[in-house]
């Protein structure tokens, strides 16, 4: 909300510069979001009034302009402006006036020029000459009130807080809010403006009665009938509001509506009261299929159960959204139906979202007013009506009301205010500071403030909310930090995310950076890496752009995404991985949330100085990857090869623990990889940290270590091309005596037949309880050689 | 006395050659030549027998003599020898410290991972736990229980990125999370006070992105519940977790702000580290650098699930990471985060 300083100054003097003014409110009130200041143009920027219009002599497009500034100077100028004229309210600078150069836009000095021979001893300014707007086509021509001579600083110079108006602050949504809240915190008295009126007489035009008829959409609704109103401009001064607050004048009458809502925070509607034909005004949910032309010259079909205002049985006005054009007040209207009600804020808010219009009046309906509120609004406006447009406030004043609300009434326990807030505060001091917000403090018991919550404040209704008006008003300083006491409870377990910080440590150790990248993506970019097989993603409502349309289910297409332009960047290694979750769709429940650690490999190795050697990554690089990051972790980790989406078949592989799955290992296909635009290998490793949970190795037991030497032996064994070496190892490790054996070399080619390949193993015999002969070392080989060529036909090379 | 003339020349002509032999190859050459079995010395002294008594007492203490200090020349030239040698090697060994090393794999923690960690260790040194919870949310636990009931005019504190997802009676209860916030709840809801926890995790809200906005973020929440628990305490935990994150000396201010499921609601900031209060580009000429949102959980939250809002009042806190790493390490893009940018990553090596 823009809240004029100027306007404001007329309810609570304001004892402070505008700076501190905003941090007051900021801190204890509601944020200032901004400090704008109308002004500054200094003393030779003045207001002036138009004498005399002539001819320039020497050009056609220029006049000469001769003004007052109520002194004896009455300076002649040049003016090229084609809305000036004589009798005008204007403003001028003297030589030496700091304006903006209307034709560059920069800050300049005014000073005494020749133009086409005429000499110009200063400037009839425009808005833009002012700094105020890029206007410039023409002269600012003030209202008539502005006082010849003055400063235009002194005029016109204001200063703006653009206010931040929470959803439960009805209240300061108000002109009259702030100055409460202003004057509470520094202690000034509240001017509230006048409201009397005097309704004379019976209706000349004919009652107008009010039924409400759904009272649970509409608390109160207060009309007012004024007779005989002249319809024209309003004054200056409330033009000059209303522009402040960025609304835009009309006629005296709207205008009227409008200030008031803007002073008070009270939205009010005129009806023309001779379109009114029925004389009868009744609120009620619309029926299937209604319509009206609304204000702003639109038809609009209402959803069923909209609340309307109705002259008989014909909608009239959209209750808290906008009014019908067909009632709206015209120039020649003489009477005035003046309504000031009540709706139900959720009522307000649903119709402004299904008509898609929301205006200032809704806005304030949404928070929820009080229905005080309404009768303050009616009177203020009808003041007004009397005051600036001639009218005559007939009798009665309608009020339908059918649910009176007694104020409410709070018992606040002083020691429930410093449980909350940590420190006592006084009896007497509590009470003055709530009785500085228009709290009614009508007993103050042993450690009890009775107390009656102003209307305007319907946020406060317990104990706490009170707590709250006190430490604002005290000050958040007089809190000590404290740290807290108490036994430190015992924390939930969350072995998932345990396991995911030490997967996460472990890839970035293995030499992959993390990266972290959205959880959405578009249509393309899920089924991009084609690893997703039958699922189909969550779709949002309402996404941010295309580019993020669905919950992903796979980490691939984010990281390869982001692997492309690094991949151009550089040729040598390049590791990237995420942690982040798959978002796994489930009927009816939320989806399912596997956390998933994810990494992507590329590049040649790198060389002694880092450069990219020219050797390309293999599959052997990831598996590195996973034995790196996945060893001590789980047990009996273990790749079996697989055909899986996405991953090119014949490199990729499940990675298991034990009997688990716990994730993948492949490469690219280089199909998908290109549709990423990347044209070398990729590999990508994945975890999904709940499997792996479920295979999760124990922390292991300690075996003795033997006292006695192993004895090495390397084998080379041929066996078919396509034996896995691991099925070898697993038969190896079966002979008694060999504790280990780790595969050094494979080979491939001349000598050896075609369809085979030789694996050599180094391996380790030992026995635990003694030191093993040479010969007894040779008599196990022997027979293992023997069972394996019985089992795959494997022979010893060279041998 | 031809024979002691012998032994003189011998014994400088061993001398002289000694002080030659600068290897050594060489000088086990001259032990040999001079002092073996079949040395000159040696010699010497064997053709002693053939000599009168007389002269063979005096020639052989003069071989001895001799001997003698050929033995200790030759003790300090191979001392010395082995030093130059030691030292040659080392001047052909010698490396240049200032090349680059043989390169590991270089991996790396991102940015907003490591803030995460700090901030989370600040917390658990407070005793609270970490908690995590699911991003995709109820309309329920994201606003309802949090007393932003349907219509509320709190709801447009919190634009929404909703799943398209549809009820049979025509609602759409399905959301991203738009704060950590919901987690109050469900943490409330399995225990009992006491509680201490903090809740990191991805929120979205339905908003433009520019240099200070992500529809993307990274929020902690914090809760504490027990008998007793103050705004004071809140202020004094926070000002803790300050002055870990940004500097022993900091000092928090509070504020008034609204937010539905706590009362009172306070905005906190914490002085400027950069300028110590004056004013300066990372604060915004403020001196003040806001950092999260707080306040004490309403007690109809509490009564909500269950607890007894009478004996129980609790703190709650929300912020942002990313805002965190921005102040941090003085990133002006907030954007920056999620673009992944390779020469960004790299900015913030190791783990
Ligand atoms: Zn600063």
């Amino acid at each position: 909300m823009r809240v004029s300083l100027r306007w404001l100054e007329e309810y609570a003097r304001l004892v402070l510069p505008p700076e501190a003014l905003a941090q007051r409110l900021t801190v204890s009130s509601a944020e200032v979001e901004s400090v704008e200041r109308l002004g500054g143009w200094g003393p030779e920027v003045q207001v002036a009034r138009v004498l005399r219009v002539e001819p320039h002599p020497n050009a056609d497009r220029l006049r000469l302009v001769t003004v007052d500034l109520g002194g004896e100077d009455r300076p002649r100028v040049v003016c090229g402006a084609p809305n000036v004229a004589e009798g005008q309210k204007v403003v001028f600078g003297r030589v030496g006036a700091r304006i903006v150069d209307g034709h560059t836009g920069k800050p300049a000095v005014l000073k005494s020029t020749s133009i086409r021979g005429v000499v110009s001893a200063g400037m009839v300014l425009s808005e833009r000459e002012l700094g105020i707007s890029d206007e410039h086509e023409g002269i600012v021509v003030l209202p008539q009130d502005a006082p010849v001579g003055a400063p235009l600083d002194e005029y016109a110079g204001d200063v703006i807080f653009e206010v931040y108006v929470a959803p439960n602050r009805p209240d300061m949504a108000s002109v009259l809010g702030v100055a409460r809240e202003l004057a509470a915190l520094t202690g000034q008295p509240l001017r509230e403006p006048p409201s009397a009126i005097v309704p004379s007489g019976a209706a000349r035009t004919g009652r107008v009665t009010v039924r409400i008829a759904d009272a649970d959409l509409c608390f109160r609704y207060v009309g007012v009938l004024v007779e005989g109103v002249r319809v024209g401009p309003s004054p200056d001064w409330m033009q000059r509001r209303l522009q402040s607050a960025g609304m835009r004048p009309i006629n005296n009458v709207v205008d009227i509506t409008n200030y008031v809502m803007l002073e008070l925070g009270q939205p009010l509607h005129a009806f023309d009261r001779r379109q009114l034909r029925s004389g009868s005004v009744v609120i009620r949910r619309s029926r299937a299929g209604e319509a009206i032309r609304t204000l702003d010259g639109t038809d609009r079909v209402l959803a069923n159960g909209t609340l309307l205002i109705c002259d008989g049985d014909r909608p009239v006005a959209v209750a808290g959204v906008m009014g019908g054009e067909d009632t709206e007040v015209s120039p020649d209207t003489t009477d005035v139906f003046l309504e000031s009600a009540t709706f139900a804020p959720s009522s307000v808010r649903r119709t402004g979202a299904a008509l898609r219009l929301r205006t200032e009046a809704s806005r304030r309906f949404e928070r929820g007013l009080p229905p005080e509120l309404a009768m303050a609004g009616a009177r203020r406006a009808a003041h007004l009506l009397v005051e600036l447009a001639g009218g005559v406030v007939r009798e009665p004043v309608e009020d339908a009301c059918p649910q009176p609300r007694a104020p409410v009434r709070l018992g606040v326990s002083l020691a429930r205010v410093e449980r909350v807030l940590g420190i006592p505060v006084g009896r007497d001091e509590s009470a003055e500071v709530l009785e500085r917000l228009g709290f009614t403090v009508e007993a103050a018991d042993e450690g009890v403030l009775r107390l009656t919550v102003p209307y305007w404040r319907p946020d406060v209704r317990i104990e706490d909310d009170v707590a709250e008006e006190i430490v604002r008003m005290v000050g958040y300083d007089r809190l000590p930090s404290q740290t807290l006491a108490g036994r430190v409870p015992a924390p939930d377990e969350d072995p998932v995310r345990d396991l995911r910080e030490r997967l996460r440590l472990r890839f970035a150790a293995a030499g992959l950076r993390e990266v972290m990248t959205y959880s959405l993506q578009s249509t393309d970019g899920w089924t991009a890496a084609g690893d997703t097989g039958d699922l189909t993603p969550l779709r949002v409502a309402n996404p941010v752009s295309s580019e993020h349309e669905y919950l992903r289910l796979s980490l691939a297409p984010g990281l390869l995404r982001t692997l492309a332009p690094v991949l151009r960047l550089r040729r040598a290694r390049v590791g990237l991985f995420e942690c982040g979750r798959r978002y796994l769709p489930r009927r009816d429940e939320l989806p399912d949330e596997r956390e998933t650690v994810c990494g992507v490999l590329a590049g040649e190795r790198p060389d002694r100085w880092g450069s990219p050697s020219g050797e390309s990554l293999d599959f052997s690089d990831a598996r590195g990857v996973v034995e790196q990051v996945l060893s001590g972790l789980v047990d009996g980790l273990d790749l079996e090869a697989a055909e899986l989406p996405g991953l090119l078949p014949g490199q990729a592989a499940r990675i298991r623990a034990g009997a688990d799955v716990i994730g993948r290992i492949g490469r690219v296909d280089p199909r998908v990889a290109g549709k990423f635009d990347i044209a070398v290998p990729v590999y990508l490793v994945e975890v999904d940290v709940a499997d792996a949970l479920a295979a999760r190795a124990g922390p292991g037991a300690y075996r003795p270590l033997s006292r006695f030497p192993a004895v090495r032996q390397d084998v080379a064994l041929v066996v078919a091309r396509d034996l896995a070496a691991g099925e070898l190892r697993r038969a190896i490790l079966e002979t008694p005596l060999v504790v280990s054996a780790r595969v050094f070399d494979v080979y491939e080619g001349a000598p050896l037949p075609h369809g085979k390949k030789s694996v050599a193993f180094a391996l380790e015999l030992q026995a635990p309880d003694r030191t093993l002969s040479e010969d007894e070392a040779q008599r196990a080989l022997r027979r293992m050689i023997e069972r394996l060529r019985r089992q795959f036909g494997a022979e010893l090379r060279g041998g | 006395m031809a024979a002691i003339r012998n032994v003189e020349e011998i014994r400088d002509g061993a001398l002289a050659a000694l002080a030659q032999a600068s290897d050594r190859a060489a000088l086990q050459e001259w032990r040999v030549r001079v002092l073996g079995r079949k040395g000159e010395l040696t010699t010497v002294l064997r053709s002693l027998g053939s000599l009168p008594e007389a002269e063979r007492r005096v020639v052989g203490a003069a071989a001895n003599a001799a001997r003698d200090v050929l033995d200790a020349a030759y003790t300090e030239r191979a001392a010395r020898v082995e030093q130059e040698e030691l030292r040659q090697a080392t001047e052909r060994e010698r490396v240049d410290v200032t090349l680059p090393g043989r390169p590991l794999p270089a991996g790396s923690l991102h940015v907003i991972t490591r803030t995460l960690a700090d901030v989370l260790d600040a917390f658990r040194s407070l005793g609270f736990w970490v908690a995590e919870g699911p991003e995709v949310e109820w309309d329920e636990y994201n606003f309802t229980r949090l007393r932003i009931p349907e219509d509320h005019p709190a709801r447009d504190m919190f634009d929404t990125i909703w799943v398209d997802y549809t009820r049979p009676d025509g609602r759409r209860p399905m959301l991203l999370r738009t704060h950590t916030s919901p987690m109050q709840v469900r943490v409330m809801e399995r225990r009992q006070p006491p509680i201490r926890v903090v809740v990191p995790g991805r929120c979205y809200r339905f908003e433009a992105t520019d240099a200070t906005h992500e529809w993307m973020f990274l929020q902690v929440e914090g809760l504490a519940v027990d008998e007793g628990v103050s705004l004071a305490d809140l202020k004094g935990t926070l000002e803790e977790f300050a002055r870990r994150i940004f500097g022993r000396e900091r000092r928090v201010m509070l504020r008034h702000a609204y937010f539905p499921f706590v009362e009172p609601g306070v905005e906190l900031a914490v002085d400027c580290f950069a300028c110590h209060g004056t004013g300066c580009r990372v604060c915004g000429a403020t001196g003040w650098i806001e950092l999260l949102g707080a306040g004490m959980v309403h007690p109809e939250v509490l009564a909500d699930v269950g607890y007894d809002a009478r004996r129980y009042t609790g703190f709650a806190f929300g912020m942002g990471i990313e805002r965190v790493a921005l102040i941090r390490h003085g990133i002006d893009d907030i954007r920056m985060f999620y673009s992944n940018d390779v020469r960004f990553l790299e900015q913030f090596p190791g783990v």
